[in-house]
């Protein structure tokens, strides 16, 4: 791995300068494929499936995006990256987009140089510990062994959690959630944290789900969203506004299954524009004017990705919560179309 | 040496670089040495440019603020809040610890399988060929997973010891002493109820008691030789021996005994409290299979070089020997090793180093050495990968260095005196 990543660095220069000239939308149109910077294995929201295709909730942004640029949702290779590998893959140039459960924090967005455009998922750091173990609260954690997923927000906020509480902890470093989930089944560690979702998700792969149970305390803020790299302003409009065209076809009802119909018969003007019936506004991003339209016609709206991957008919059974759309008590919350 | 060789040599000129065999050389050697510089400088410079466009630059500074993470085992004093570079040094200590601890055990049971390789004893000779066909030809990082699994998967759970309803799924060995579970092998650990005041620094605290004890045992060995050698005397003298035995004895142990027993030695055992064991000593699995790991497997390759060492050595020492009336173990320990020393020292240097090195394949069972915090942690919470791989590799190279160099004043020592 040293070697990879030194190379890796030395081989990002050499590249980048080829990159930050082009511009990564002419180099991902000239490509024809989108390289997205996907989990190595989270399911619901990145993993691949029995057949080997990338599925879930941050993939289908990638698909979105896909969809929106080149025309094609399939168009998409999907980079498998851990919690450390994955901003040295994006800044090298490895990936053109990263979404990967990556907590938007002020020193990755200035000191590493990337770009966070949005927050498709909010969500906050918890526990997951075995049933039997008889522990109701995460302040019942002192001197208990605990394992984190290495390089990533959470392996702080827990040294900070336990501080501020004064109880001790022995942290077992694990380089992804697969090690961590199978050190946790093994015994090794007692608790096992991550984002609350990224729990709900392992618990859900756990041979008896029921035998664990998150613990209630939520230890810290974790925005998720999608990352480009800092510098191609373009590029960074471009996922941003193809997440909000998703969030703002949920407030307006625009599903998978009728956006053709909303395309041809609505008088909303704010659906028109998004649509590309009326106005000019895919031009703005160099893209057609049928970009949202394609992106929303590939895996539906949030609220319908949603659902799919990780809502209550899935195994994860995750509530919408915080990521409700505003006008339903939650924060997602789309900029005007205008 | 005849008079048709001394033709007059030619006199220096620019075309000689070219053409004359006896100045071509330099310009050959000017030219390779330019052509070196001119790539590393283009090395160099391409990325600094680089990261330049990326608007990165190349910033040591981050060593000195806070690290911000946890680190399960150190063996100097760390808490989240120290820097990052106090991070790298516990990671540095903690693969010292490691190299240090798995090149003695390699190499003492390497040296003792690869004398046993060469036994008359038919199935202890295959035994232990057996043994280093398997380890030496199975990558390392296989044997450092397989070992940490063996642990976590089939040691049980610390909440296994605990007892329900009088019966505990577990127990402890070794008269309850000893407790292995899937976390950690914890051993009772010596400790002192009335120590000597220590010597606190700001870099280290000086263990006072811990020196007092040694320089002590130091003392009672040094007595107990000048005995012998008064004994010797004696015997040289009168041609009796006189009994030593108990003096021996007593001086080795009553001035250990009653200084431990005046500090308050007494064994701190671990026991279960809570999640995991606590007191005594606790090595991490982490720590375990990584040392175990290397230790077989380096003791493999160092079986095999000491085979090859005493089979460099003539049979024919082997039968003077014998002619002389040495025993065989007397024959291998006073004739054969010190001469396959010569042979042995320079392979296994190449060892301890390539050992050294390979302690950094404890990431994949997250034991956190110079690779884990420094190349892991570090590198990603700070982002500075350029800086942090190249102090890291720094380190490894004046390790590797220092190793090569102690181990050359060794083989410098033993080799072949040319008088």
């Amino acid at each position: 791995m040293n070697k990879t990543l030194f190379l890796g660095t030395l081989a990002a220069g050499a590249m980048l300068a080829g990159i930050a000239a082009a511009g990564t939308l002419d180099d991902v149109k000239a490509r024809g494929v989108l390289n997205c910077g996907a989990n190595t294995g989270l399911t619901g929201f990145g993993a691949p499936d029995a057949n080997g295709d990338y599925q879930g909730f941050d993939v289908d942004l990638c698909k979105a995006v896909a969809a929106a640029v080149l025309g094609d949702q399939s168009k998409v290779k999907y980079v498998p990256t851990t919690g450390e590998t994955r901003f040295t893959a994006l800044a090298s140039g490895e990936v053109d987009l990263l979404v990967r459960n990556s907590t938007w924090t002020f020193s990755r967005d200035t000191d590493l140089k990337l770009d966070f455009v949005a927050v498709n998922y909010y969500d906050g750091q918890g526990f997951l510990v075995r049933k039997d173990l008889g522990v109701t609260s995460a302040k019942e954690l002192g001197g208990a062994t605990i394992c984190i997923q290495t390089g990533t927000t959470t392996e702080l906020n827990l040294a900070d959690y336990f501080k501020s509480n004064s109880l001790e902890y022995t942290p077992v470093t694990v380089v992804d959630d697969a090690d961590a989930q199978r050190q946790f089944l093994a015994g090794a560690c007692d608790a096992f944290t991550t984002d609350a979702s990224g729990l709900a998700s392992a618990r859900a792969t756990l041979p008896n789900p029921d035998d664990y149970v998150v613990l209630p305390e939520i230890i810290s803020k974790e925005p998720l969203g999608p990352v480009v790299r800092h510098g191609d302003n373009n590029w960074g409009d471009i996922v941003r506004w193809t997440y909000y065209a998703l969030v703002e076809a949920e407030e307006k009802g625009i599903t998978k299954a009728n956006v053709e119909e909303m395309a041809a018969s609505s008088t909303d003007p704010e659906v028109r524009r998004l649509l590309g019936v009326e106005g000019e506004q895919g031009k703005f991003l160099g893209l057609d004017n049928d970009w949202a339209k394609r992106a929303i016609a590939a895996n539906g709206n949030y609220g319908e990705i949603f659902e799919t991957n990780l809502g209550e008919s899935t195994p994860i059974k995750l509530a919408r919560g915080l990521n409700a759309l505003w006008s339903q008590g939650g924060l997602q919350y789309a900029p005007p179309f205008r | 040496m005849s008079g048709a060789t001394d033709l007059p040599k030619p006199a220096f000129r620019l075309s000689s670089l070219i053409y004359d065999t006896r100045y071509r050389f330099i310009t050959i050697q000017v030219i390779v040495l330019i052509l070196a510089l001119l790539f590393t400088a283009w090395l160099v410079e391409n990325v600094r440019s680089n990261l330049a466009l990326k608007g990165k630059d190349i910033d040591f500074a981050f060593l000195w603020r806070r690290g911000g993470y946890d680190i399960g085992q150190h063996l100097i004093p760390y808490t989240n809040d120290s820097t990052h570079g106090r991070a790298a040094m516990v990671g540095l200590i903690n693969t010292l610890v490691v190299a240090v601890l798995a090149s003695i055990l390699s190499t003492v049971l390497g040296v003792f399988l690869g004398v046993l390789r060469l036994s008359k004893n038919w199935i202890i000779s295959r035994l232990v060929g057996v043994y280093v066909e398997i380890f030496r030809n199975v990558p390392l990082l296989l044997w450092i997973v397989l070992v940490a699994v063996v642990f976590s998967e089939t040691a049980p759970a610390p909440k296994d010891f605990k007892l329900v309803n009088g019966v505990a799924k577990a127990s402890m060995s070794l008269w309850d002493s000893v407790a292995i579970t899937n976390r950690s092998t914890n051993v009772p650990f010596p400790l002192l109820d009335r120590p000597l005041p220590a010597i606190v620094t700001p870099w280290f605290t000086l263990p006072t008691s811990l020196l007092a004890i040694l320089a002590l045992i130091a003392g009672s060995i040094w007595a107990v030789l000048r005995l012998s050698r008064r004994a010797t005397a004696v015997q040289e003298a009168t041609g009796m021996r006189p009994v030593t035995w108990w003096q021996s004895l007593a001086i080795l142990f009553a001035p250990m005994l009653a200084a431990l027993y005046a500090l308050g030695f007494h064994l701190d055992y671990p026991a279960l409290k809570g999640f995991n064991f606590q007191g005594g000593l606790s090595f991490d699995h982490a720590f375990t299979s990584l040392t175990l790991a290397l230790t077989l497997y380096y003791a493999a390759i160092t079986a095999e070089i000491v085979r090859s060492g005493i089979q460099a050595i003539s049979r024919g020492q082997t039968e003077a020997s014998f002619a002389l009336g040495l025993r065989p173990g007397r024959t291998m320990s006073l004739i054969i090793l010190p001469q396959a020393l010569r042979v042995i020292i320079p392979p296994m240097i190449s060892q301890w180093v390539s050992l050294t090195k390979d302690t950094s394949l404890g990431i994949a069972v997250s034991y956190l050495d110079l690779r884990g915090t420094l190349g892991g942690i570090t590198l990603n919470q700070t982002g500075r990968e350029l800086e942090c791989m190249l102090l890291m590799m720094l380190i490894y190279l004046i390790i590797s260095l220092i190793i090569s160099a102690l181990a050359n004043v060794y083989n410098t020592s033993v080799k072949l005196k040319e008088r």
